[in-house]
């Protein structure tokens, strides 16, 4: 399948780390694709996530000159900072990265787009014909309880970027540390409350609770995930929502939560948590991750006034990924919210192919 | 990677650098910050412009020598590099239309103080400021506070070994009752913002504060430099870092600024072991 003619390759091992396959036989299959012959058109990718990277190989093989813009100082976007080593290899994806810098993508980490150049300035001073937004929903959602401030309590994404990306499991030897809780406690139900969990068992915590509203059934998470952490340990609290997180001296000592049951269907079809009155427990912890979602970050769209967002804050497009503004594509969870790798560069690959027909068009 | 164009040492534990980064320093505006790592292992710290050229491309910043991170950072020098700069990150502060203001910089936040300052008079602002550090070899910027058109600069020391003796909340105290103060500005440590700002609320007196929170990516992804204003949480690297000082949460920015102090402890006693110097 890789080497079938046409296929994205350089992402195509992306796509199945979900599938389980064997990295090592993966690798060995590494080939590079047939480039078209260059069509002197220049594209920026703002993001170097799932999307934007499965866009910047689609566009390099369609012959364009192709520059990632990632604002933190390694690319992979969520497959580097969030998603953990022990479910997806980070050589794997540095693999899929070194492919894509050997087709000609040139990448640029450190950057942030919205800070350090705005859109029109990449379209304009820095001479691109277009440019493909692929910044994702990076924005943590906190849950607004008293004491959430505390320390010791994160949000997944800070958690899972201090041991991922800041290597803090190596502290001292890497200079980020993390608060290493004995006992934490994982509030949300989907695979960033599972990978939060995990990783958190790893390390060193003597117990770890996943704390969700609703039943197991209802969890968002995939399903082998809900299982590795049954199996590696995780206590699952269902039909628990936080109302208060309790500390000392400025700590976190415990999660207060409300006990749920299930009542009717709602509007998604899931039977909705309702509170037991008089049902609040405390849950003793020294950690609270936060795992309960995310949003569009606005940074970048502040200073692209003439971007169209929806009502929470995210880019609209066309199914051809085009947005409000002439020669600027989006796709993946800053379009769609927070979803899956497949369908982040699924978008990606798309935007590519209006990309390549805008630029052949109109510039 | 960034280079180092020269460094230079303000007192025993402050040093100034300042490094290569045209892209950083053609947006650079007062009260931003950006984001350095020093090396391949390095944690990511946010530290506020204290100058900065977009025509020359480079940026500066001063820090004080308080653990690991800041300690590797003294000894580089014109030649090495940074790893990673990244920026500008954060709101300007606001400048112009302030009437007669007053900044005050307390320690190393005399560095932020100064192109707020410089800010402020070139907007057309009548600029007071306030200096304070713990003794007069602490005291940083000086001469180059004196070099802006300032209405005046009023300098404290703890030990009275420079300027006045005593707390920068005196002067300002006094100037906000003789109702010569429109708007106040004060950075420094949380401490001394606390006060400033508890010092004009008496009177009044609109007063910013800029924030330093422990700091991830700082561009809104993590929520670890969350800070509470008013009662609601806000992210203090893009909703900041200036926040009105009369409605931030000072202990729980302090707390939240103590989480790590063991750690860095650990790690600055780690690094040490291998370094002949005396810091
Ligand atoms: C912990 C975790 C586990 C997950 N597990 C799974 C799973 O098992 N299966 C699955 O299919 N999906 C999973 N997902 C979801 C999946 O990772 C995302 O849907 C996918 O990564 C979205 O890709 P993206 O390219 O849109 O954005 P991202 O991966 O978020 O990448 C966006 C990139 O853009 C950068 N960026 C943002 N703003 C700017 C800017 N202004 N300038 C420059 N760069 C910018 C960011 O730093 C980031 O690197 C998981 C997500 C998380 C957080
Ligand atoms: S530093 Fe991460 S959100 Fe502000």
């Amino acid at each position: 399948m890789l080497a079938r003619k046409g296929e994205a390759v350089a992402i195509g091992r992306l796509e199945r780390f979900l599938g389980d396959l064997d990295l090592s036989c993966e690798l060995a299959k590494r080939c590079q694709p047939e480039i078209q012959p260059t069509s002197g058109k220049r594209v920026a990718v703002v993001g170097s996530g799932p999307s934007g990277l499965a866009c910047a190989g689609e566009l390099a093989m369609l012959g364009h000159e192709v520059t990632v813009f990632e604002s933190l100082h390694v690319p992979g976007g969520v497959l580097v900072y969030g998603i953990p080593e022990f479910r997806l290899p980070k050589d794997l994806v540095a693999a899929e990265i070194e492919m894509l810098v050997e087709m000609g993508v040139h990448i640029v980490t450190d950057v942030v787009i919205g800070a350090t150049y705005t859109i029109d300035e990449l379209m304009t001073e820095e001479g691109f014909d277009a440019v493909f937004v692929g910044s994702g929903a990076g924005l943590p959602v906190f849950m607004g309880i008293p004491g959430e401030n505390l320390n010791g309590v994160y949000s997944a994404n800070e958690f899972l970027t201090r041991v991922n990306l800041m290597r803090a499991y190596e502290f001292p030897r890497s200079d980020t540390p993390v608060w290493r809780g004995r006992k934490v406690a994982v509030v949300g139900g989907g695979n960033v409350a599972m990978d939060s969990a995990r990783t958190a068992l790893r390390l060193g915590a003597e117990e770890v609770f996943l704390v969700y509203r609703r039943t197991a059934n209802e969890m968002p998470a995939r399903k082998e995930e809900v299982h590795h952490a049954e199996q590696e340990g995780v206590e699952f609290k269902m039909l628990c929502s936080p109302v208060e997180v309790r500390g000392r001296d400025g700590f976190v000592t415990g999660l207060v939560a409300t006990r749920m049951e299930l009542g009717e269907p709602d509007a998604s079809g899931r039977r909705a948590p309702v509170c037991v009155l008089d049902s609040d427990f405390e849950i003793e912890c020294d950690t609270v991750i936060i795992a309960v979602g995310t949003r569009a970050n606005p940074l970048l769209a502040k200073a692209a006034p003439d971007l169209e967002l929806s009502r929470r804050g995210y880019i609209v497009t066309g199914e051809d990924g085009a947005t409000s503004m002439s020669g600027v594509y989006a796709g993946g969870d800053i379009v769609t919210g927070a979803a899956t790798v497949i369908l982040a560069m699924g978008a990606g690959k798309t935007a590519a192919r209006s990309i390549d027909a805008w630029v052949r068009r109109e510039r | 990677m960034f280079d180092i164009l020269a460094t230079r040492q303000l007192s025993d534990s402050v040093f100034e650098m300042t490094v290569a980064a045209p892209a950083v320093a053609r947006k650079a505006a007062a009260g931003q910050f950006f984001i350095l790592r020093v090396g391949e292992r390095g944690e990511r710290v946010p530290f506020t412009f204290s100058d900065w050229s977009a025509d020359e491309g480079w940026i500066r910043f001063i820090f004080m020598r308080v653990g690991a991170t800041t300690h590797k950072l003294t000894h580089l020098a014109a030649g090495d590099q940074l790893a990673d700069v990244v920026g500008p990150l954060g709101v300007p502060s606001h400048t112009g239309g302030l009437g007669r203001a007053v900044v005050v910089g307390g320690g190393v936040g005399a560095a932020v103080a100064y192109p707020v300052a410089r800010a402020m008079c070139a907007a057309g602002d009548e600029v007071t400021v306030i200096l304070g550090a713990r003794n007069a070899a602490l005291l940083i910027l000086e001469d180059e506070f004196r070099a802006l058109p300032l209405k005046s600069l009023v300098v404290m020391t703890d030990d009275g070994s420079a300027g006045e003796k005593g707390l920068v909340t005196h002067p300002l105290k006094e100037m906000c009752a003789e109702g010569e103060v429109d708007h106040a500005m004060a950075i420094g440590p949380a401490i001394m913002m606390k006060f400033c700002a508890a010092t004009t609320k008496e009177f009044g007196v609109p007063t910013v504060v800029s924030l330093n929170p422990i700091m991830v990516d700082g561009t809104g992804m993590c929520g670890a430099c969350r800070v509470t204003v008013g009662g609601e949480t806000k992210f203090g690297c893009v909703d900041g870092p200036d926040f009105d000082g009369h409605l931030v949460d000072f202990e729980e920015l302090m707390s939240r600024q103590r989480i790590y102090v063991e750690d860095e402890r650990e790690a600055d006693v780690e690094y040490s072991k291998g370094c002949s110097c005396h810091l």
